[in-house]
């Protein structure tokens, strides 16, 4: 299947899936990741992704079908003859070596000359700003430069591709927003391909080029954070991707491009359906994200938009979240401004939800639980 | 500062001493009776002082205040292990050092008297020399043997033990609950002349070459060195596998995954990784080893010949047959520091900064 090969791509899956027994870990992948691209796996645990990271990198064979590193197959070739590493989730930092032993271990296996190793050691431990720990040992540093030099490690070699295992999970709230800035900035300087595993929405959106969402084994969808976020594939890409409100109903007619759905909850609304075929009767789900309606008090906009009780108004800053129980038991969330926020919208009170023709996305099928999703951990790992 | 204050203070740093006081003292009570310093009506007064001085930490403890407490607590938790070191460790070895350095009347007298005796010493290393040696020679190549073994046995058990981890483990151990005494004549049976091991040798025909290597003797495999170094390692291979099996548990995997994405191959891994990690587990397994081997006299009495005694053998004969103290004890007093400053000087060399 020479076709396949494009020199463009620096990692290529062919139709790779990998099965324990009756348990299928991966199905059928197939997708290629660029030269100096920033790509990510994501999705949660138990899903397939960091199985398929393993299986870039070589510790686990794929059952079926081929991993294709520079146009070459290396389905079967062992880890360490592959020019790929690996940042692995707990670093794995050889703990009875310094930080440059620590770095130096991959060129040193190559037996590349001493003076040689010495220079770019220093010169990887200067992009991730590190030059002064070299002879440290692993314990004698934080969390955060632990993560940087288990970035040196593995980029000093150079790699065709790095991959991260949940890099930044083992780290706290702060630090992960500056190690996300921290990695893009390295990435861009050493052009190298990322392939990052995450169960972190937010952390995939930030940093990454283009994501593959993962569910069950299964990719469900791939394109840049814009395209999934906007114009998800299905309704579990659109619940773990930031939080959406699901609304289910019927397709009732064509507009164009569009599609007029009729609402369980009673109102009949036109939204983007990007091209898929619904016909007529179809059970569909309106997709909308919260920050896109706009709620306004019942009495000024009636007949117009969803009404409903205002449960919660929760103050987050920049942004309040509003919790609106529709009349059927149905709960949606709205973000809005803070500072906007108006005497009339209290908890306690009817609102109306209104939004632009432009905001709802048809995708099809019927959600598990009508209204909004939650990123909320939790309920993602008990409706899996 | 209120005077109050500046009061309770002094308590407390009074506190302090006199709970490293008390323990001091309390311990030099137990030595003076345990080597006999005194005797008679003076030992009474001897006891009398140690009742009170514990009674006395007792109560200033119960009365001092917490902050006495919070000083007193570390010597109160010390007491117990010091004042039993010197009951049973100080007090014999400073018994063991004065017969060491008595006469004997006579020839038969059981009796011995203290007359700075160096002759001891020399005489010791005189007539027992080889057997110096041969605790030595043996117990080093059975600890060297029980690395050996030990090592990869340990590697296969934490490595790829899986499921089996604890049955394997216990496997290693559970013959440990027999007599040690019992396991070692059990090896006389198994090595013994007409016994299976050597009729199958005779069997396949590699006596000559056993005989060669000087395993065997003269046909024979119970009663050689090689029976003596055997039952040693045998006996003592728990005693290395157990830690390094410890050291290597405790490797995280990835480790050697790390290595092997940074391009080492499974023996560069080893080399660079696992055995590095796991030489503080190699570092006390000879230890515990070495140390009880080299004193050993139950397998060169159950396996060996008169030309394998070991010094512990001599110790006992010494003690035990002859009923000459001091010179068993000069015997013992150069067993203890010729293997304490053999460790050191090995703790100095290899030792690495988990250990000593």
């Amino acid at each position: 299947m020479g076709e396949l090969v494009n020199p463009k791509n620096v990692i290529e899956l062919d139709h790779i899936s990998k099965t324990y027994g009756d348990f299928v870990a991966v199905h059928d992948a197939n997708f290629s990741i660029a030269t100096g691209e920033f790509f990510a796996m994501l999705g949660p645990s138990g899903c397939g992704k960091t199985t398929t990271l393993k299986m870039i990198a070589g510790f686990e064979q794929p059952t079926t079908g081929r991993v294709m590193l520079d146009g070459v197959d290396v389905s079967s070739v062992p880890p360490y003859k592959r020019n790929v590493n690996t940042v692995f989730q707990q670093y794995a930092l050889f703990p009875h070596m310094t930080v440059f032993d620590n770095v130096a271990f991959g060129p040193r296996s190559k037996k590349i000359d001493e003076k040689k190793i010495k220079t770019s050691v220093m010169e990887m431990l200067e992009i991730v700003r590190l030059s002064e720990f070299a002879a440290r040992k692993p314990t004698q540093l934080s969390g955060g430069q632990q993560q940087r030099v288990a970035l040196a490690r593995a980029l000093v070699n150079y790699p065709s591709a790095l991959l991260l295992d949940e890099p930044l999970a083992a780290l706290d709230l702060k630090l992960r927003e500056a190690m996300q800035i921290e990695l893009k900035r390295i990435q861009r300087e050493v052009r190298i391909s990322f392939i990052f595993v995450t169960h972190d929405q937010g952390e995939a959106l930030t940093m990454s080029d283009r994501i593959a969402v993962m569910s069950q084994g299964h990719v469900e969808q791939i394109g840049t954070p814009e395209e999934i976020y906007r114009t998800p594939s299905s309704l579990f890409v659109a619940g773990f991707i930031g939080s959406a409100n699901l609304l289910p109903g019927t397709v009732e007619s064509h507009d164009g491009d569009d599609v007029v759905v009729a609402l369980q909850v009673g109102a009949t609304v036109r939204a983007g359906a990007k091209g898929t075929a619904f016909a007529i009767g179809d059970k569909v789900s309106v997709m909308l994200r919260p920050e896109r309606i706009k709620p306004a008090a019942a009495v000024e906009v009636q007949g117009r938009g969803i009404e409903g009780l205002l449960t919660d108004l929760v103050f987050q800053g920049a942004t309040a979240r509003l919790i609106v129980r529709l009349d059927d038991g149905t709960e949606m969330t709205c973000l809005a401004d803070s500072s906007a926020t108006m005497p009339q919208i209290a908890p306690g009170k009817r609102i109306t939800m209104t939004w632009d023709s432009d905001c709802g996305f048809v995708l099809a099928g019927w959600p598990d639980r009508a209204g909004a999703t939650s990123t909320d951990f939790d309920h993602i790992e008990s409706t899996l | 500062m209120t005077a109050g204050v500046t009061v309770s203070r002094q308590i407390g740093t009074n506190a302090d001493r006199v709970g490293l006081g008390a323990m001091l003292v309390a311990a030099a009570c137990l030595v003076a009776l345990g080597a006999k310093w005194v005797s008679g009506p003076a030992s009474s007064v001897v006891l009398l002082v140690l009742a009170l001085v514990l009674i006395g930490v007792l109560v200033l403890a119960l009365r001092g205040g917490p902050e006495a407490r919070r000083l007193l607590a570390p010597y109160g938790l010390l007491k117990p292990g010091m004042l039993w070191l010197a009951l049973f460790f100080l007090a014999p070895v400073w018994s063991l050092l004065r017969i060491s350095l008595s006469t004997k009347p006579s020839r038969f007298s059981v009796d011995y008297n203290f007359t700075w005796a160096f002759e001891n010493y020399s005489n010791a290393f005189k007539d027992f020399g080889t057997q110096f040696q041969h605790a030595f020679v043996y117990a080093a190549i059975a600890t060297v043997l029980t690395v050996l073994i030990g090592y990869p046995l340990a590697y296969v058990i934490a490595f790829r033990g899986g499921k089996y981890k604890n049955i394997l483990l216990g496997m290693v151990v559970i013959p440990f609950f027999t007599s040690y005494l019992i396991r070692t004549i059990a090896w006389s049976t198994i090595l013994a002349d007409r016994g299976f091991v050597v009729r199958t040798f005779d069997a396949v025909g590699v006596v000559r070459v056993l005989e060669w290597l000087q395993i065997m003797d003269n046909g024979k495999l119970l009663n050689t060195p090689a029976a003596v170094i055997g039952g040693l390692t045998y006996n003592f291979l728990p005693f290395m596998l157990l830690p390094i099996y410890v050291s290597l548990e405790k490797i995280d995997t990835n480790l050697v995954n790390a290595a092997g994405d940074l391009y080492s191959s499974a023996t560069r891994a080893f080399r660079k990784v696992v055995l590095p990690l796991s030489i503080p587990g190699v570092f006390a397994g000879t230890l515990l080893t070495f140390i009880p081997a080299a004193g050993d006299f139950v397998n060169a009495q159950f396996l060996g010949n008169p030309n394998t005694t070991m010094i512990g053998n001599s110790i006992q004969d010494q003690f035990l047959k002859q009923n000459n103290y001091p010179v068993a004890s000069a015997m013992s007093a150069v067993l203890m520091f010729s293997i304490a400053s053999l460790v050191l000087l090995y703790t100095k060399i290899f030792g690495t900064e988990d250990l000593a």
